[in-house]
């Protein structure tokens, strides 16, 4: 039981009922926003758990056959043969708007089209485990990519039904009830000055017919 | 336009180089953490970072966990999968819906 700091005044009691209104009809928006956006990230996770789950094997494999040419060709021959990379790649961002959260959407842009640029090195002097461990690196990409796109999203939807869950908290415990509460006490307020002027008002008539017609009931 | 950067130790993040993405290999917290403080400045949307690396410098990956750029994502290094990844997903379900319902 909390009522606000107002006076019990009809003024203040429209305002109040106004706002009372507002209240209700914000926490059952926000609590229809909270169940969607809530569905949207459990979809979401399930889809990043899987996606997670193949993309560490992947590169796991990729490790192995990298571990591989690491060990059949000299340190110096690896390293020059990944220094300069004839493959380019850029990414294009865009938001996708979800239950208001933007959620990001990447589109990889290569510099060459060609199937065989990421190969950035001649193949006399190179281990054929390097061509399986940069291979399966470039079949993982797309995967690697959604992967991001989808592990953002869900950092940024968690954030969000938090807050969007708190604001329904907030008000449904909070704002709701001490606005119920101080309608009733000004509501109160009101009746009771309403009854006193009405005796008020009877005292006064008694003691005016009292003095012109000398009644005495 | 953004670009994909790929922070670790040199033997895993090589491999990344040859599809164009901008590989920085960096061993040590120091190094790791002055690469990634330099990711999230500017044109990078989406930075890999091993789960060794991402151990040393957790605090700058939790601040950028909200902002919309970049998005700084956990893999394994060559060296195996720690699972931190994993445990950063059951992470956002806690948060959102306050235990980690989907994990077993």
């Amino acid at each position: 039981m909390a009522i606000l700091n107002v006076n019990p005044t009809r003024m203040e009691l429209t305002r109040l009922k106004g706002k009372l209104a507002t209240a209700r009809r914000g926490h059952k928006l926000l609590k229809d926003k909270r169940d969607e956006l809530m569905r949207r990230f459990l979809e979401l996770v399930r889809e990043n758990k899987a996606l997670r789950a193949e993309v560490e094997q992947a590169i796991a494999g990729a490790a192995e056959h990298m571990a591989i040419a690491g060990a059949s060709m000299p340190k110096y021959a690896l390293d020059t043969a990944l220094a300069m990379p004839k493959q380019g790649l850029a990414l294009e961002v865009e938001t996708k708007n979800i239950m208001s959260v933007d959620i990001p959407v990447y589109s990889p842009k290569f510099k060459t089209a060609g199937e065989g640029d990421i190969y950035s090195y001649g193949y006399a002097e190179t281990s054929c485990d390097l061509d399986a461990a940069v291979r399966a690196l470039a079949d993982v990409f797309p995967k690697m990519l959604r992967l991001a796109e989808v592990e953002k999203s869900c950092q940024m939807m968690a954030a969000e039904i938090e807050r969007t869950r708190r604001r329904v908290n907030a008000l449904e415990h909070v704002m709701i009830p001490n606005y119920a509460d101080t309608i009733r006490f000004i509501t109160m307020k009101l009746d009771e000055n309403e009854r006193s002027s009405t005796a008020r008002l009877m005292k006064v008539k008694d003691m005016m017919l009292e003095q012109a017609h000398h009644y005495n009931q | 336009m953004y670009d994909i950067a790929v922070i670790g130790d040199r033997d895993s993040v090589g491999g990344f180089a040859a599809l164009g993405m901008h590989v920085v290999p960096a061993e040590s917290p120091e190094e790791i953490r002055a690469a990634l403080q330099k990711m999230t400045q500017g044109s990078f949307a989406v930075v890999y970072i091993t789960e060794a690396a991402a151990a040393a410098a957790q605090d700058i990956i939790d601040r950028y966990r909200d902002e919309p750029l970049p998005a700084i994502i956990p893999i394994p290094g060559v060296r195996g999968n720690t699972g931190a990844g994993m445990r950063a997903v059951s992470q956002s379900v806690e948060k959102a819906v306050g235990s980690d319902i989907l994990s077993k």
